[in-house]
């Protein structure tokens, strides 16, 4: 990114001899040279400053409340009701970090994080790197590898929640014809856990797979085969080459993908219900649950809300440190 | 496809003298992750072919009488086909507005310098990570203050609010990947800072305004979790709610289900097959680069 570049293309349409203005206020002239660029980001700066911003600052509010459903104003037909929850400070905050059940699902919600992303990315890497070699039917493999990443995420959770199914889903009848009893994949917290980590790994490796491939399409090929001249072997020009090549790549998606598992919703809402019990529950889906089942918790969900956004900025910063430290810009 | 002659051939074009063993090897692991990546797909369009009660079949049957009866039940006795007008007209106005909004806003952070340029970069990232939960509520109440709820409108606004962020820093990338002097010349050609971006820049930018309409399309497709929580009349949901009707605690009905996903899943998967290739590109090219 090169500021000089573009701040002398503004200068030519936008401020005429700057010598002659040296005078003008700042503000006029940060007009006149930028509001073109303004322009162009005002409506995603104002609609995200409305609805997320707005948003934000008043779910941090109500989590400092008492907020439910029986609390919360709202208006039927013509009669206001007015708001009757009260300010209680970090009551909600004390409450859900002082609860066996937060870090229940905290751990839960590593767990499913970790796995999910160290498989997408391993199989994902995997997978490419077969792809990246000269092989017969190679674009037949590649279209098929990455057709469930053109499956929308709710219509691969019901998929799913069918081939689970211990009735009449196809993996138990494969299981009876191959000779073992039928498992109740949904029923019990265990195999529930592996199912819907299954599930996600499916859905998810095919991003990986492809945005690794462009990463191994950008090494060159000649430092391989000068690699192979020195004699190198296979597992030190995959140390040595391959992986300092995909580093940039790799840093993204793996955070990108941390991000979108950590968040998850649909794959656990739809297959699992967060059940049996809730332990399949993962932060988010809980915090949904809160507000919206049974009494509406408002105020606990925001706390939920919040909490789950500050682990992810750390996550982010953390991540960007360790980046920095390996002289990586980004 | 045999892993056998796959191997042969293998060994017949590999310049780089891969042995048959690990030819075969390669492509059996190959068919293999392959069988598991459209298993379940395959499986769900068989399903839905078969007879109304088919799916209640504790046998391994590929197909037993097939019928479109699934789909003409799902086409005219169910609300399927409002539900589908609903997503499509949602997932098209997010669409069009986010591709506009998200190529606006990528095109003045990747060309200008601006004050609030770094703000701006900084919300577009940390606007990725915020979960629905912190925002549904306040965001419920919002909608129901300016009575967008059960509008589509509101749902449109609320995916935007999903999608932009991303799409803009996609098109930021690739729009670093064009060389300024394009944009120069157009200025020397007496466009102003807009006719360039619209005239000159758009169009070389064609590649990564699909990746973003398909983005964005996705987003509103497939999500769930906004939909569930906004639409909840009947005749305003979409098809992500909708179909959980299907398959309730109590009562599913597997036929009408697999039936409904092929029709949603079937045409996006061509629309992605046509737009994948470029979906690398536009992926990658920041990443790579930056």
């Amino acid at each position: 990114m090169n500021g000089t570049t573009s701040d002398r293309a503004a200068d030519a349409t936008g401020v005429r001899g700057p010598g002659r203005r040296e005078k003008a206020g700042t503000v006029r002239r940060a007009m006149a040279r930028y509001w073109y660029a303004w322009v162009m980001v005002a409506p995603v700066v104002l609609v995200t400053g409305l609805l997320i911003g707005w948003p934000l600052a008043r779910g941090v509010y109500l989590s400092l409340t008492d907020a439910t459903e029986a609390t919360m104003g709202r208006t039927i037909g013509v009669n206001v009701i007015p708001s009757t929850y009260e300010f209680v400070g970090l009551e909600n905050y004390v409450s859900i970090l002082g609860s066996g059940l937060f870090w229940e699902k905290l751990i839960w919600t590593v767990v499913w994080t970790v796995a999910c992303v160290g498989l997408h990315y391993g199989l994902g890497l995997g997978l490419a790197m077969l792809l990246n070699r000269k092989l017969r039917f190679r674009s037949t493999y590649r279209l098929l590898l990455i057709l469930p990443w053109a499956i929308p995420g709710f219509v691969a959770a019901f998929i799913w929640r069918y081939l689970y199914n211990s009735d009449y889903g196809v993996i138990n009848a494969m299981l009876k014809a191959a000779g073992f009893g039928a498992v109740g994949w949904l029923d019990d917290p265990t195999t529930a856990k592996i199912a819907v980590i299954a599930v996600n790994v499916w859905m998810g490796v095919p991003f990986m797979m492809v945005a690794v491939l462009g990463g191994l399409q950008s090494i060159p090929g000649e430092l391989y085969e000068a690699a192979e001249m020195d004699g190198a072997t296979p597992w030190q020009r995959f140390r040595h080459i391959t992986v300092p090549g995909l580093r940039t790549v790799s840093s993204t998606v793996v955070l990108l993908g941390t991000i979108w598992t950590f968040n998850m919703f649909p794959v656990i809402f739809l297959i699992t219900r967060g059940g049996p019990g809730s332990s399949t529950e993962i932060l988010v889906t809980y915090a949904y649950r809160e507000a919206f089942t049974s009494i509406r918790n408002y105020s606990g969900s925001a706390a939920w809300g919040v909490i789950i956004l500050l682990l992810l900025v750390v996550l982010a910063l953390v991540y960007r440190r360790a980046l920095r430290r390996q002289g990586e810009v980004w | 496809m045999s892993s056998t002659t796959a191997g042969s051939t293998g060994r017949a074009r590999g310049r780089n003298e891969r042995g048959v063993g690990r030819s075969i090897l390669l492509h059996v692991t190959l068919v293999a992750a392959s069988l598991v990546s459209i298993f379940p797909i395959v499986w769900l369009i068989l399903t839905s072919l078969k007879p109304r009660d088919g799916w209640l079949s504790t046998e391994l049957e590929l197909f037993n009488q097939p019928s479109l009866d699934n789909y003409t039940r799902v086409l005219t006795e169910t609300q399927f086909p409002t539900w589908l007008l609903n997503s499509v007209i949602a997932a098209g106005l997010t669409t069009i507005l986010g591709v506009f909004l998200a190529s606006t806003t990528g095109y003045a952070i990747s060309r200008f310098r601006f004050p609030g340029h770094r703000g701006v970069m900084w919300m577009l990232l940390i606007t990725q990570m915020f979960p629905v939960a912190i925002l549904i509520v306040p965001l419920y109440n919002l909608m129901a203050g300016l009575g967008l709820l059960n509008q589509i409108p509101g749902l449109v606004i609320a995916y935007m609010t999903v999608s932009v962020p991303f799409c803009a820093w996609m098109m930021k990338s690739y729009f670093d990947s064009i060389p300024r002097e394009i944009d120069e010349a157009g200025m020397v050609d007496g466009l102003t800072p807009f006719g360039t971006f619209w005239r000159v820049i758009l169009p070389l930018a064609r590649p990564s305004l699909a990746v973003t309409a398909f983005y964005s399309f996705m987003t509103a497709w497939g999500e769930v979790a906004y939909a569930s929580v906004f639409m909840s009349q009947e005749e305003k949901r979409t098809l992500g709610v909708g179909l959980q009707q299907f398959v309730g605690q109590h009562w599913s009905d597997w036929g009408l289900l697999t039936a409904s996903a092929v029709l949603i899943a079937v045409p996006a998967s061509i629309v992605f097959l046509l737009v994948q290739r470029h979906l690398v590109a536009g992926l990658t090219a920041g990443a790579t680069k930056s």
